[in-house]
């Protein structure tokens, strides 16, 4: 049998349908890899044994049975510790939720199990869903398993590390300003934010309500298009869900080209600090896309520079609201309660205990930037940006099918490297944050390693919101390409754990 | 642009119930300053006549029928509650207006 | 506390100008919740109507209740409000226990509906003009039970218990303008405006509006300014004042301690107050270190509401007669005078007396027995006149018998005791208590013809012409006949029978 561990997860699905593995083979497979590997990478706070091998049984239950299986049953997965789980805990990385167990499924729980969909478990993330590295977890850092004492991206780094680790064919993450595809760069994984309002954010919680995202990571450019179209579509608990048909993602993974497409390159995408390899990797990919067919456009698109200094404020003015229920009262921490102190004590105290340092720290500067008299130059000013980012979409996607960018200006660093320096982890999403602003769609997919640390570097494809399809459609060929240039996949060139 | 003091973040500590340590107040006030004047620039646009975007698509009218769905449990809504009493959320004193 | 010495209602209005500005919440009557598909129905068990959105769990989102933003509109509508052709929700930011989420989720600088009017009619007949300022849609709270204080208060309470049955309930409020020129009247504008709009709301069928039930709150915000000054003086806020009568005198208390203040030379302070039922007074709310910043910001979770103008004209179509044109109709087409068309309003029976004459019985008679017999019963057992057991039709059939000489007064009263008892229609009461009046001659012959034997005296004084003497004859008839006969048909039977003239 071949290490069904490295298997893909549409070959997985395949295996299953046919008879030639079943479900629960998988997912012990899968368990077992954990086990092996999990407590030196900590890509999970939770591992639902019991709950996986349940929904792997009931997937053989239902083969025996003769009913048809979804694309994707029986495949496992490693969900980002921010959906909601009935019965099974939540923590989005925080202390303030340690034990928390929802007592509903977000609709991307919802859909994941219906699709029969094997949740493996929880995992490691930046404390809700804030910061580059997942350094920032209440539960201690992930590694990254190309070198252990790298970060493997944030916030979504748990759900990278385990694909990156064979802990999981497929995971979920949510990308606010990144998080998704930074993590997916850095690991030499495939991830994608699809458009905004694609995928379902009802018990998804919420950082930044205007520009979270959850969606799709995998090992490969397919895998992924088979998990979008299981998570994506229209929601109506959630008021901004888009509701139009989910866009032909798996089609296109599987008919890749870029001949006769135009691709742009946003000049405001590089200059300092950006790597040297990172740079190096991202001009070989738009010699590779040139070969393969496509065109070339050179884009200006100013407002760029400002999307940083706008995500800076928008993402924790929406966070400093959002987070404000954690107060203590319904569920969650609760410190300090001795039967004397008020209300008010109580929860300044669960807060002041419960919220890592980044985290008060961004609530702290939504609040600033919300407050009166501050509003019309932060926020409000932020906002405006955001149009003006959008303007340059828009008159960029009038020339282009898709823009390219690196995913992120450096490849991995090391844990603890930018832990103290806030404005340095910021930079890593550079690339990604535009995207977040304007609401379109983004994927990153490993093109190469740095040459000066042999560590990955991430292609990032960005294409008009509703248009996903182009992602995957540039993804497969730029993926088939390489895979077939370096003959293999560039995961494979990962140190054994 | 505006620099942040020491006073300020403890205002901000207050309305956003944090009770922060001294010296994560001395902390913040320097990190905040350096965010604050780095993400300023935004204003630079504050001038131009641009409409702000608060939602990244353009949907409107959203809505859903008024028909009751089901609610949780009363077991299931207190589930997660640090205390309970009487089939509702045991909280401290609220220092409330009387 | 400073015990403020109040300076007489007179002398505050001979020195100064009130200006009020008056918030009404209103709780919508829908099925649901503002933002979640919870059940609004009262009385059940506590957090037994909760969902992760109104509870505020993490990852929960909300999704706007049609009929709501539909409320708001009709309720702008009727209230002359221009309707937006694009506004959003706003989060307002305060922490609170009883509110989940610490925000509440409601409307800033975009509100549903603005620009509006309420003509209100004061007791003497005088409109007045309020000037509606904006309609916006918001939700509710939780409700908080204080234990271990004194008497449930919150003040010395060792802790709270929470339910949010009530968290996320619509609510739409009402604020007005500033209004000026009431002058004394101050307090009875207020008073009518509270009324006039509870009538509107409940003639919209948006909700009952029952503020015993706390179903519409005013909050009184009130300043004053030297008589022909054009600035208005630093206002204070009594919050949820929840009764018509308790508006009036909140006005009025806080318009005499505003003069006290300002003429001994002190300072109105920007607070919120508090009413006291009891004694009619306000008191200071508790001092706050710091000035609330509400951090208003645009709801990211939820899209604009961009009402379709063909939907807000159908709306406008819909509108039934505003209360005070249909309440001035009503008067004239019954002929009451002002002060009983108010009381008959006061006691919420425009609509069953106008059902009763839909029904058939003229108008006197309805509003006879509606406002008087039944009024009283509604009274002695704390209900409102509508939810006493009896209907429009049967109030109608029972004023017909009168008509028509079947029953009399005192036999119409044990009617509606029989149907107030749910012993059945009216005519299953008069035949199971057996209470027809006795009208037939020769049946009524022979008890007239036993009484003027039994009492041969009387009936000689009778015949000598002490007319006024027939009481006792007759008295002795209705007796005899357990009081189903005709008192005035008896009284020409025993005079024809003496041979007398009436
Ligand atoms: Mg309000
Ligand atoms: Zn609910």
């Amino acid at each position: 049998m071949t290490d069904i561990i490295k298997l893909t997860a549409a070959e997985i699905a395949e295996k299953i349908a046919s008879g030639e593995l079943t479900a629960v083979q998988v997912t012990e497979a899968h368990l077992a890899r954990i086990e092996a590997v999990d407590e030196k990478v900590h890509a999970f706070l939770h591992v639902d044994r019991e709950g996986a091998l349940a929904q792997a049984r009931e997937v053989d239950a239902k083969r025996e049975r003769g009913e048809k299986l979804g694309p994707l049953a029986g495949v496992p997965l490693a969900l980002k510790d921010i959906f909601t789980t009935k019965g099974v805990p939540t923590t989005v990385g925080s202390k303030i939720l340690e034990g928390w167990i929802p007592p509903y499924d977000a609709t991307l729980t919802r859909r994941l199990k219906d699709a029969d969909v094997v949740i493996l478990g929880k995992t490691n993330m930046d404390e809700f869903a804030m910061g580059s590295s997942t350094e920032n977890s209440a539960y201690g850092p992930t590694g990254n398993p190309w070198d252990l004492t790298k970060i493997p991206g944030g916030s979504g780094g748990g759900s990278s590390a385990a694909l990156a680790a064979y802990e999981a064919p497929l995971a979920i993450g949510t990308d606010t300003g990144g998080s998704i595809r930074q993590p997916a760069a850095v690991t030499g994984t495939v991830g994608v934010k699809p458009t905004y309002g694609a995928v379902s954010r009802y018990g998804m919680v919420a950082f930044s309500s205007s520009l979270d995202q959850g969606g799709p990571c995998a090992r490969t450019v397919l895998d992924a298009a088979l998990l979008h179209e299981v998570i994506a579509g229209h929601d109506p608990l959630d008021s901004t869900s888009v509701d139009a048909p989910v866009p032909p993602v798996v089609e296109a993974a599987r008919n890749g080209s870029v001949q006769g497409m135009r691709v742009g390159v946003v000049k405001q995408f590089r200059g300092e600090g950006y790597q040297a390899g990172v740079l190096q990797r991202f001009d070989e990919s738009v010699e590779l896309l040139k070969e393969l067919g496509a065109e070339i456009v050179e884009l200006d698109c100013p407002s760029f520079d400002l999307a940083l200094a706008a995500y800076y404020l928008i993402a924790p003015s929406e966070c400093s609201s959002n987070l404000a229920r954690f107060d203590g009262l319904r569920y969650g921490l609760r410190t300090g309660d001795d039967g004397t102190r008020s209300a008010e004590d109580v929860t300044a105290l669960t807060r002041e205990a419960g919220f890592g340092a980044e985290v008060k720290r961004r609530v702290m500067l939504g609040t600033y930037a919300l407050s009166s008299g501050y509003y019309d130059a932060y926020y409000g000013s932020a906002q405006k940006v955001r149009t003006l980012i959008s303007r340059d979409f828009d008159a960029a996607f009038e020339q282009v099918d898709v823009i390219v960018s690196p995913t992120t200006p450096t490849t991995a660093f090391a844990i603890g490297e930018r832990v103290d320096d806030p404005m340095a982890m910021y930079l890593a999403d550079l690339c990604t944050i535009p995207t977040n602003l304007a609401g379109n769609a983004a994927m990153s997919l490993p093109c190469g390693l740095a040459p000066e640390d042999g560590l990955p570097v991430g292609l990032q494809i960005i294409a008009p919101a509703m248009k996903d399809d182009r992602l995957y459609k540039v993804g497969a060929a730029v993926e088939a390409a390489f895979t077939e240039r370096w003959g293999h996949r560039l995961l494979e060139e990962a140190p054994s754990l | 642009m505006p620099g942040i003091t020491r006073e300020e973040v403890a205002h901000l500590a207050r309305l956003s119930r944090l009770e922060l340590k001294a010296e994560e107040l001395d902390h913040f006030a320097e990190q905040l300053d350096v965010i604050i004047g780095a993400v300023a620039r935004v204003s630079d646009v504050a001038a131009e006549d641009v409409p702000p975007t608060s939602h990244p698509l353009p949907l409107t009218n959203v809505m859903r029928p008024d028909e009751v769905r089901p609610s949780l449990t009363p077991q299931e809504a207190l589930s997660g509650a640090p205390a309970q009493e009487q089939q509702r959320f045991k909280v401290p004193q609220i220092l409330g207006e009387d | 506390m400073t015990v403020t010495e109040l300076v007489s209602y007179e002398d505050a209005l001979a020195t100064f100008e009130p200006v009020m500005g008056l918030e009404v919440h209103v709780e919508l009557g829908t099925k649901t919740k503002m933002f979640c598909g919870c059940s609004t129905a009262l009385g059940a068990e506590p957090n037994s109507q909760t969902c992760p959105t109104c509870l505020g769990l993490p990852g929960s989102l909300p999704v706007v209740n049609a009929a709501g933003v539909e409320s708001a509109i009709k309720i702008g509508l009727a209230l002359h409000c221009e309707i937006a052709e694009w506004c959003r929700f706003a989060r307002k930011n305060y922490f609170y226990p009883d509110m989940p989420k610490n925000f509440q989720t409601s409307q800033y600088d975009e509100p549903i509906a603005f620009n509006g009017y309420l003509d209100v009619q004061l007791e003497d007949g005088e409109i007045f003009r309020v000037e509606i300022e904006r309609a916006h849609m918001e939700e509710d709270t939780g409700k908080s039970t204080h234990v271990g204080g004194a008497t449930g208060r919150i003040h010395g309470a060792s802790h709270s218990l929470l339910d949010y049955n009530r968290a996320g309930i619509p609510l739409i409020e009402i604020v007005t303008k500033p209004i000026t020129g009431a002058g004394e009247r101050a307090p009875e504008v207020a008073k009518a405006y509270v009324a006039e709009l509870r009538e509107l709301i409940r003639s919209l069928g948006v909700s009952e509006a029952r503020m015993e039930m706390g179903q519409m709150r005013c909050d009184v915000n009130l300043s004053l300014m030297p008589k022909g000054a054009d600035r208005f003086g630093t206002r204070s806020e009594t919050k949820n004042v929840n009764s018509l009568r308790s508006v009036e005198r909140a006005t009025r208390y806080e318009i005499m301690r505003h003069a006290a203040v300002l003429t001994s030379g002190g300072t109105i302070v920007q607070e919120t107050r508090h009413f006291h039922e009891d004694d009619g007074s306000t008191t200071s709310g508790r001092i706050k270190e710091e000035a609330e910043d509400y951090r208003y910001f645009p709801e990211p979770d939820l899209v604009p509401v961009a009402p379709a103008r063909a939907w807000v004209e159908e709306l406008r179509k819909g509108l039934p007669e505003l209360p005070r044109v249909r309440r001035n109709r009503l008067r004239e087409e019954w002929g009451v005078s002002q002060h009983d068309m108010q009381s008959i309003l006061n006691a919420g029976a425009v609509d069953l007396i106008e059902a009763t004459i839909e029904a058939g019985a003229d108008s006197a008679a309805a509003r006879k027995w509606w406002m008087g017999e039944l009024a009283r019963r509604a009274n002695e057992e704390g209900v409102a006149l509508s939810a006493l057991p009896v209907t429009p039709a049967q109030v109608a059939r029972i004023a017909a018998l009168v008509a028509d000489g079947s029953l009399n007064d005192k036999l119409a009263r044990q009617v509606f005791e029989g149907v107030l008892a749910g012993e059945g229609e009216p005519d299953e009461v008069v035949e199971k208590r057996g209470l027809k009046l006795v009208s037939d001659d020769s049946a009524l012959g022979t008890a007239v013809d036993e009484a003027i034997a039994a009492n041969a005296a009387i009936a000689d004084k009778i015949r000598g012409g002490k007319v006024a003497a027939a009481g006792a004859l007759v008295g002795a008839v209705m007796k005899a006949t357990r009081g189903q006969a005709d008192a005035a048909r008896v009284r020409e039977l025993i005079l024809e029978k003496l041979g007398v003239e009436g």
